[in-house]
């Protein structure tokens, strides 16, 4: 299961933005609820995250910033770089070298991940989750809840935002980054009341002629009692049905884990987008070492063969695009990340209004029909 | 009484003396291990007349119970798998693609066809679980998307049988769009206003109960099945404790409510032919 890691610290400083929300106004409501933590990330995450801080998790040494195995190197050089900052000017002649080869090394590492690397800088503790991207990408936003039904699921979030004076309606899943939100969201996996959830807001959406946008980041569907009780498998099997009927557009973006059906409930769009580390597919390679290979110790191979990358995704045609990642991964420029999610969903915002509805729901069919290898 | 045991106990014949009962005359219910004549068990609609278990038979019984006089037409029955992934486990996939035609002698693990039930046009698309788990790839989602097409073109009612691990792991994320694929048809069937009818048979999980098998206009369950989305080993190690009696039977199903009605297997053609009737097809 997810590592037990230290209990969330306040930022050190937590650089007030336009106060857009009530939240935020008062800021003790974060102490007292945990509710807070949905707002706080925004003040939180997105300014904390570049720099490692105390704030930041490890699996193996706590206060140290969570690196992974392949990071190592680019940082410890990052490190002697940074050192030798302080002695030397920039316009040396080492150190423009140094920076050069700590460039071609970031190239390189990234350049050659194999696909159970992609699979970890997809769940990399650092990496930006939905709500950090919603919260740079939008001038405003208002987060909805409830499914109406049975309560409100802290796995999926959505609400109406805007950019610009482009309305979207965002819907995603939603990961916590301490012990105490990861618990709060589930981990990212979603109960049946979060499928409905998202699929009662982009009712709303089409209703009012607003464009959707999915944001895809999700270890699989919750598969728990209640979970089973409420119905998951028919929660799934209604978004996926009506998600092909919707009149507005609809952009899908796997922004981190796209497991299985957990990931497609929210996945049906006329466009499916991946991040370039992130990964898609039926099983996560740790179950699929489980099943096929009747063991743990197979995740390397099954990532492999499971061709889950965006790479392997796009050449197989069972996604429309891939969205490059900041060198060293998207954790380690968020803000950039975000800035090129933005442009991406106005573009595709844009290109997608072009088409009529009925046009735009069939090429919507015929895409996903096309999608498989038979032989006859 | 020494003259009346025997010499040396145990058996002792070797394995390959061993001579095998002609297969196929008598059924051992795997239940309550009644034994009866295997033309009795199929004359009660392949379950057991003792204590009413449905055998997890599939298409070829299916077909013979349902369409008039066993008179029916099959659909696309030669797709076969490709290998997009080239994928390999303990096996690579054509490998075990081709064993499985072998030893089962189905092309794959869903066979559809259309014809007459009670007088009534219907399509019917029935998983075999002999077929790799009756696991959902490409050839699964591709016929299945047909045979609605083809009820939808022809105003068939459509019945897919629904009897699945879920999605097939080896072909990944093809396997993945097929849940969208077959979806993506029915909202087609659905528009059209076509009666979808979904029945739920033991076992059906994963992928095939979060895409067509829960979208029926008419949830049907034969009785006793396991339906569910996650398996029940994966619900035990999430939450780490012993599930209750009956979880996820076809009656929890019934009594949460996706489920319409459960049938037994010896109603099932005559509940289809009163709904589809009373629907007007």
């Amino acid at each position: 299961m997810e590592p037990a890691d230290q209990p969330e610290k306040k930022p050190a400083k937590r650089k007030a933005k336009t106060a857009k929300t009530a939240a935020e106004a008062k800021p003790k409501a974060e102490k007292a609820k945990p509710d807070a933590e949905s707002i706080a990330s925004k003040a939180l995450l997105i300014e904390q995250l570049p720099a490692p801080s105390p704030l930041h998790t490890d699996i193996a040494s706590p206060p140290a910033p969570m690196l992974l195995e392949f990071e190592k190197p680019i940082a410890a050089l990052e490190a002697r770089i940074n050192e030798m900052r302080a002695l030397v000017s920039e316009e040396d002649e080492m150190f423009k070298q140094l920076e050069e080869r700590l460039k071609s090394l970031k190239k390189e590492t990234f350049a050659r991940l194999t696909p159970w690397q992609r699979v970890q800088v997809s769940r990399h503790p650092d990496r930006p989750y939905t709500l950090d991207y919603i919260q740079t990408i939008c001038d405003e936003f208002i987060e909805l809840h409830g499914d109406r039904n049975v309560g409100d699921d802290k796995a999926m979030i959505g609400g109406l935002g805007r950019i610009g004076d482009q309305s979207i309606m965002f819907v995603g899943q939603q990961k916590g980054r301490n012990t105490k939100q990861r618990q709060y969201r589930n981990f990212g996996m979603a109960n049946p009341e979060g499928y409905r959830k998202a699929l009662r807001l982009m009712k709303t959406a089409e209703k009012f002629g607003v464009p959707i946008v999915c944001l895809i980041d999700t270890p699989g569907a919750f598969p728990g009692l209640e979970a089973e009780e409420r119905g998951q498998g028919e929660a799934i099997a209604r978004n996926l049905r009506e998600m092909f009927m919707l009149t507005v557009p609809v952009i899908c973006i796997v922004i981190g884990e796209g497991a299985s059906g957990g990931a497609l409930g929210i996945g049906i769009g006329d466009r499916v987008l991946m991040l370039e580390n992130t990964w898609y597919s039926v099983i996560s390679p740790e179950s699929c070492s489980s099943i096929l290979w009747r063991s743990w110790d197979y995740k390397e191979l099954a990532a492999e063969a499971l061709k889950l990358t965006a790479k392997d995704m796009l050449k197989a045609g069972l996604v429309d695009d891939i969205i490059k990642e900041p060198l060293g991964g998207a954790h380690t420029d968020p803000v950039a990340m975000a800035k090129k999610l933005k442009k991406v969903i106005l573009d595709q915002v844009a290109e997608l209004s072009l088409l009529s509805v009925d046009d735009r729901i069939s090429q919507r069919i015929d895409k996903f029909s096309a999608m498989g290898v038979v032989v006859e | 009484m020494a003259w009346f045991n025997r010499e040396k106990k145990g058996i002792v014949t070797p394995t390959e003396m061993k001579r095998e009962a002609p297969d196929g005359l008598w059924y051992k219910c795997p239940e309550c291990k009644t034994v009866t004549l295997s033309k009795t068990h199929a004359d009660n609609a392949y379950c057991c007349p003792n204590c009413n278990y449905h055998t997890k038979v599939g298409s070829l019984h299916y077909f013979s119970l349902l369409f008039d006089n066993d008179e029916f037409t099959e659909l696309d029955a030669d797709m076969i798998s490709g290998d997009p992934l080239e994928f390999k486990d303990t096996k690579a996939y054509p490998d075990r693609i081709k064993a499985t035609i072998i030893k089962t002698g189905l092309k794959d693990a869903l066979r559809s066809a259309h014809g007459l039930v009670g007088g009534h046009k219907m399509v019917i698309a029935c998983m075999d679980f002999e077929f790799i788990g009756g696991s959902m790839g490409s050839v699964v989602g591709e016929k299945l998307a047909r045979a609605i097409d083809y009820g939808r073109i022809n105003r068939a009612p459509v019945l897919v049988i629904a009897r699945s691990g879920g999605a097939r792991m080896m072909e990944a994320g093809y396997s993945l769009m097929q849940m969208a694929k077959t979806s993506a048809k029915l909202a087609l069937l659905d528009k059209a206003g076509v009666p979808y009818i979904s029945l739920l048979t033991d076992p059906t999980t994963g992928g095939v109960t979060a895409s067509f098998a829960m979208l029926g206009d008419f949830n049907l369950a034969e009785p006793k099945s396991l339906i569910g989305f996650a398996g029940p080993r994966v619900i035990r190690e999430t939450i780490g404790k012993d599930l209750p009696e009956g979880f996820q039977s076809a009656e929890f199903l019934l009594e949460h409510g996706f489920v319409d009605f459960i049938v037994p297997r010896q109603e099932l053609k005559d509940k289809l032919v009163s709904l589809v009737s009373m629907l007007g097809f």
